[in-house]
C-alpha cells in the first residue's frame, strides 16, 4: 500500500498538520481486499476530499489532523451474495458510533441494514481520515461526508445497472438493495451488480444527488438497535481485555505512586515465588510531564493475569517520589481558593464589570469546588501488543487508533507504517482511552520479552493512575441593581489545565478550556468579565467526558439559582431573563473563541436555541408541577459541544439526609441527528454519570499518593440510587440544522440541575461536590 | 488436581487452588464472557453462576467450586435466547456493554429465586453491579419484562 500526501502537507506535522489535500497515487489492490474482504475490485486514483463543494453547511472536519476522507472505494464493498460491508473507523464506547455512522451510509445507498456488516477500521488516518473518537464530533463530522459515501455508492450501482440494462442511468433507481428500471419492471439486486460496480468511475462529490430527508427509511426515526446487541447479551463481543494471542504473557505494572516519581530499587524474590510468575522486570518510564508516556514501574510477568496480580502483590518497590510528593488536595483547594479571590488574567471582557459590582445594590457571591473525577470506565486501561523487530501489532481500547499508531511508532522508533493498531470494542472511554500509555506499556514489554504481551490494569492501577479531570475552584460574583436586574458578573475560573500533561510549566487554561462554559457564557448582562488565574498541576491532568463544562456549568448554573432565591423568583424565569433575548452571541472581547473547533458562521452561540430548549424542557418535563413535601424541583441548561441541553432534576432528602432522585428530564437540540434511540441511552447514562460525579465523584491527593483505590472508596452510583424515571425529549430539527454532539453535553447541566433542585427541598444550597454527607449535618 | 464442571463440561486445574476463578476461565480456558472489572466483588462485571446462585468469580478461588457446577454468560443458554437475554435485546440495554455479561447473569439468577420480581427487588437485587454507562433503568425494565414474559 502506498498512500502518499501532498509533498507540501507530508512536510508539516502528521498529527497536526491540516492535511486538506491529500491524493491517492496508488493503492494497492490487495491491501483494500485483505482489509475489506471485498469481492469487486477496486483500484482507483480518485481524489480524496476533505469537504464538499456543495456543503449545506462546514464543519471543523477537515481541520482535524488527516481530515476527512469520502471515498466509497475505501469504506464501502458489496460481495456477490449481496452483503454490504461498511468500514466503521472510529472507536465504539458505547455511544453507538460503530451503528450510526455506518447507518448513514446504508441509508443514502439504499441498502437493506439487515444485509449489511459492519467492519471495525484498524489505525490509519491517511487512509481514513480522523479517527480520534472524542470530542462528541463524530455524528457532527460525518453526517455529510458518509451520505456523500452512501450517495456515491449508490450513483456507481445504478450506473452499473444501466449500463447492464443497456439503458440511461437516469431511468434506473437504487430502491431497498436492488436497482430498479421501472419502464421494463426489470431489478437486479446489490450482489449481482458488485464487481461492475466497483468498476465504475467514483462520481465527483458535486455531481452526486442526496436522498431527500423525506425518503429517509432508518436516519431521525428511531428503533436501530446496535449492531453488537446480539454479541454483547451471549458473552462473545470483543473488548481489548478479550483479545489472547498464542504464547502471549500476562503482565501487571508496579507504578510509582506520585506523578513523576521513578523506580529507586525492587526486590523481586516474594514475587518470582508466585506459582504462575514468570518474570519481573522493569518497565521504562518517561520523566514528567511526557503526554502519554508510560509512567515506568516494574512489571510482573506470568502466565495468567490472578498470577501476576498475585506476584505483584509479593513485589517489594522503593520508590523515589519526585517533584510532586507533596501534593495534598486540602492545600491544594485553599490555594485555588486564594487563587480565585485575586484578579486574574482577564480573557473576556464586555462593560467594567468592577466598577458595576462596586456600584451595585446588591452583589451574590458563590465560591464553587469541583475535585478531581476519575474515568473509571468499566474496562480498565489493557492492551496486547505482539512486537517483531521492526514492526508492531497492537489490540487495544483506543479511542485514538491514530494518534496510537504514531505513539506506538515513536515509542519503538519504526516507522507508522509498520504499526498495525486493531481497535477492538471499549468497556467505556469517558476520555481515559484517548490516551495510549497502555498500549506504549504493552509494546515496551514485547519488545523486550519477543512474545505477545497483554498488560491489564487492575481497577486499583486506573483510579491511582488516571489522567484526571481537573480540580477547580469557580467563583462568581453577580451584582444587581435596585430593581434585582444582574448589572453585573464576574466569574473567576481557576483550575490546573490539561496543557500541563503535555508542556511543563503549563499553568493557565488553553482556549479549548476557556471556551467550555467560560468565556462563552451566554447571558445577556451588560458588564462581563471573565478571567482566569494561573494553577500548577501537581498530577496528569486529561480530558474527562464533557471537560471543563462540568465545573463551569456547575457554578454558572447554581448561581442561576442563587440569584432566583436571593430575588424570589421562579429558577426558570430566572434563567430565560439572564439568557435574554434570542440572538447570535458576539463575542469581540475573547481572543480565541475555540467554539469546539468548529465555524462560527454554522455554529454560532444562539441564544435563541437555549431559550427553547430550556422552554421545551419545562413544557414537557412540566416544570412548576406541584410536588409532595419535601420535595424539590431544579432547572439548569448549558450549551457544550455545539448543543443544547436542559435538564429539570426532582429531588427528595429524608431527615436522615438521605437523597432520592425520582425524576429527570432532559431536553436535547442537537441539530439534525441519527439515531434517537442512542440519543436517549446517551442522555439517560449522562444523568447517572452526572449523579455519581454529584455525590460521589472525587479523587483526592495526600503525600502525593491518590487515597482512593476502588469502587468501595471511590463509590459510583448503582441501581438502587438512580434515577426512578429519566425522559429524553429531543428537540426536532430539519436536515439542514448542522449535527452537533450527544455523548458529552448531557453530563454539565446535570449535577447543578440536581442542587438547585436539593435546595428547593432543603434550602441547602450545595457549593463543594462531592455532596458526600453535606445533606446529614 | 481440581475438578470443575464449566457449562456443563468437565474441566481439570493443577495449578494454583488459590486462583481466582475468572482469570481461569478467562486466560486459561478463554471463556472471556465474564469480565474484570474491580477483582474485589464490588462490581459485578465477573458474576458466574456457581450451582445456580449468582457468585463473584473473582474472589471466588477456583479451589472453592470443585466438584460443583459453573455456568458462564456462554452458556447461559444454548443459543442465547435465555428470557433475560432476550429481553436485554428488546429493551436495548446496553451501551458500551463491558457490564452486561454479569449484570445478565445475575438477573437470571434473581429469576431463578424469585420469578416475579417487585421494582424494588430488582434494584435490591441488582445493586452489586455496576454500569458506568448508566443503562440503570433499562436494566430494571428488561428485568422486569424478563419477568412477565418476553
Amino acid at each position: 500500500m502506498s498512500i502518499i500526501a501532498n509533498p507540501d502537507t507530508a512536510k508539516s506535522n502528521p498529527r497536526r498538520g491540516f492535511e486538506r489535500h491529500l491524493k491517492v497515487e496508488n493503492v494497492s489492490r490487495r491491501a483494500i481486499l485483505q482489509t475489506l474482504g471485498l469481492a469487486g475490485g477496486f483500484v482507483l486514483a480518485a481524489p480524496l476530499l476533505s469537504r464538499p463543494a456543495f456543503a449545506a453547511y462546514e464543519t471543523g472536519a477537515g481541520k482535524m489532523p488527516h481530515g476527512t476522507v469520502v471515498d466509497p472505494k475505501v469504506f464501502v464493498s458489496i460481495a456477490p451474495d449481496g452483503i454490504v460491508s461498511i468500514l466503521a473507523h472510529r472507536s465504539e464506547m458505547g455511544t453507538g458510533v460503530r451503528t450510526s455512522l455506518p447507518l448513514i451510509v446504508a441509508e443514502e445507498m439504499e441498502a437493506d441494514w439487515s444485509k449489511v456488516r459492519v467492519v471495525q477500521a484498524p489505525g490509519d488516518e491517511v487512509k481514513f481520515g480522523n479517527q480520534d473518537t472524542d470530542g462528541s464530533r463524530s455524528t457532527r463530522h460525518y453526517l455529510l461526508p458518509m451520505r456523500q459515501i452512501g450517495a456515491m455508492a449508490r450513483a456507481m450501482l445504478e450506473a452499473a445497472a444501466a449500463q447492464k440494462l443497456g439503458v440511461p442511468a437516469s431511468e434506473v433507481k437504487a430502491v431497498n438493495h436492488e436497482v430498479v428500471h421501472s419502464a421494463s419492471g426489470k431489478r437486479i439486486g446489490f450482489g449481482e451488480l458488485a464487481s461492475d460496480a466497483a468498476n465504475q468511475p467514483v462520481p465527483a462529490v458535486d455531481s452526486i444527488k442526496l436522498k431527500s430527508p423525506r425518503d429517509f427509511r432508518y436516519l431521525g426515526k428511531g428503533q436501530v438497535s446496535i449492531v453488537d446487541l446480539r454479541d454483547i447479551t451471549v458473552g462473545k463481543a470483543r473488548y481489548g481485555a478479550d483479545v489472547r494471542l498464542p504464547g502471549m504473557k500476562y503482565a501487571v505494572i508496579a507504578r510509582p505512586p506520585v506523578t513523576g516519581g521513578k523506580v529507586k530499587s525492587f526486590d523481586a524474590a516474594e514475587a518470582l515465588k508466585v506459582s504462575g510468575v514468570e518474570q519481573v522486570l522493569e518497565v521504562k518510564g518517561w520523566p514528567w510531564p511526557s503526554k502519554f508516556q508510560p509512567l515506568g514501574g516494574v512489571a510482573v510477568i506470568a502466565r495468567n493475569t490472578g498470577a501476576a496480580i498475585k506476584g505483584r502483590d509479593a513485589l517489594k518497590v522503593e520508590w523515589e517520589d519526585g517533584p510532586n510528593a507533596a501534593y495534598d488536595s486540602v492545600a491544594y483547594r485553599a490555594d485555588l481558593e486564594a487563587a480565585a479571590r485575586q484578579p486574574g488574567l482577564v480573557v473576556r471582557q464586555e462593560g467594567d464589570a468592577d466598577a458595576a459590582l462596586k456600584s451595585a445594590d446588591k452583589v451574590i457571591t458563590g465560591e464553587y469546588y469541583l475535585p478531581h473525577f476519575a474515568h473509571a470506565s468499566m474496562e480498565p486501561p489493557v492492551a496486547v501488543a505482539d512486537v517483531k523487530g521492526d514492526k508492531a501489532e497492537i489490540w487495544a481500547p483506543v479511542q485514538s487508533p491514530g494518534g496510537t499508531r504514531e505513539d506506538v511508532a515513536k515509542t519503538l522508533q519504526i516507522p507508522p507504517e509498520n504499526v498495525t493498531v486493531n481497535v477492538t470494542l471499549l468497556g467505556g472511554g469517558f476520555g481515559r482511552k484517548s490516551k495510549c500509555d497502555f498500549a506504549l506499556e504493552a509494546a515496551l514489554l514485547s519488545k523486550t520479552l519477543g512474545a505477545p504481551v497483554k498488560v491489564q490494569w487492575t481497577r486499583d492501577d486506573d483510579i491511582q493512575h488516571d489522567f484526571l479531570h481537573t480540580v477547580s475552584v469557580e467563583r462568581i460574583e453577580a451584582g444587581l441593581d435596585k430593581s434585582g436586574k444582574v448589572v453585573a458578573w464576574r466569574h473567576r475560573s481557576v483550575a490546573p489545565t490539561i496543557l500541563s500533561t503535555f508542556a511543563a510549566g503549563a499553568d493557565h487554561a488553553a482556549p479549548f478550556e476557556l471556551g467550555m462554559g467560560l468565556v462563552d457564557m451566554p447571558f445577556e448582562i451588560a458588564n462581563i468579565q471573565c478571567e482566569n488565574p494561573a494553577a500548577k498541576a501537581m498530577t496528569r491532568i486529561g480530558w474527562f467526558r464533557s471537560v471543563s463544562n462540568i465545573p463551569r456549568a456547575f457554578a454558572v448554573q447554581s448561581m442561576v439559582g442563587e440569584i432566583a432565591a436571593a430575588t424570589g423568583r421562579d429558577q426558570k424565569d430566572m434563567l430565560l431573563e439572564l439568557i435574554g433575548s434570542p440572538r447570535v452571541l458576539k463575542l469581540a472581547s475573547v481572543k480565541d473563541l475555540w467554539n469546539y473547533g468548529e465555524p462560527y458562521e454554522s455554529y454560532p452561540i444562539d441564544t435563541g436555541r437555549l431559550r427553547r430548549v430550556v422552554e421545551f424542557v419545562a413544557e414537557k418535563g412540566n416544570w412548576g408541577r406541584s410536588v409532595p413535601k419535601g420535595h424539590g424541583l431544579g432547572i439548569a441548561a448549558h450549551r457544550s459541544f455545539v448543543s443544547y441541553i436542559a435538564t429539570i432534576v426532582e429531588v427528595s432528602v429524608d431527615d436522615k439526609g438521605k437523597l432520592t432522585v425520582h425524576q429527570v428530564d432532559s431536553a436535547i437540540d442537537c441539530g439534525t441527528f441519527v439515531n434517537p434511540e442512542r440519543i436517549a441511552s446517551q442522555l439517560e447514562g449522562a444523568a447517572i454519570m452526572g449523579l455519581s460525579l454529584a455525590k460521589y465523584g472525587e479523587v483526592s491527593f495526600k503525600n502525593g499518593r491518590v487515597q482512593q483505590r476502588n469502587f468501595d472508596d471511590h463509590p459510583v452510583v448503582r441501581i438502587d440510587e438512580a434515577p426512578l424515571v429519566t425522559n429524553v425529549h429531543i428537540v426536532p430539527a430539519d436536515a439542514d440544522t448542522p449535527p452537533s454532539g450527544v455523548g458529552e453535553p448531557g453530563v454539565p447541566p446535570f449535577a447543578p440541575a440536581l442542587a438547585n433542585a436539593i435546595f428547593a427541598a432543603t434550602g441547602k444550597r450545595l457549593r463543594a461536590l462531592p455532596i458526600g454527607n453535606q445533606l446529614a449535618t | 488436581m481440581i475438578k470443575v464442571k464449566i457449562n456443563g463440561q468437565e474441566q481439570s486445574w493443577d495449578g494454583d487452588p488459590s486462583l481466582p476463578l475468572l482469570w481461569y476461565l478467562r486466560d486459561e480456558l478463554g471463556l472471556t464472557g465474564s469480565k474484570y472489572g474491580c477483582g474485589q466483588a464490588l462490581c459485578g462485571a465477573c458474576t458466574v453462576m456457581v450451582d445456580k446462585e449468582a457468585a463473584r468469580s473473582c474472589i471466588t478461588a477456583i479451589s472453592d467450586v470443585a466438584g460443583r457446577e459453573v455456568t458462564t454468560i456462554e452458556g447461559l443458554h444454548p443459543t442465547g435466547d435465555h428470557p433475560v437475554q432476550k429481553a436485554w435485546r428488546q429493551v436495548n440495554v446496553p451501551q458500551c456493554g463491558f457490564c452486561q455479561a454479569g449484570q445478565i447473569m445475575q438477573a437470571a439468577a434473581l429469576l431463578n429465586e424469585n420469578p416475579k420480581p417487585s421494582h424494588d427487588q430488582i434494584r435490591d437485587a441488582m445493586s452489586g453491579n455496576i454500569c458506568r454507562c448508566g443503562c440503570y433503568q433499562r436494566i430494571e425494565n428488561a428485568v422486569h419484562l424478563a419477568s412477565t414474559g418476553v
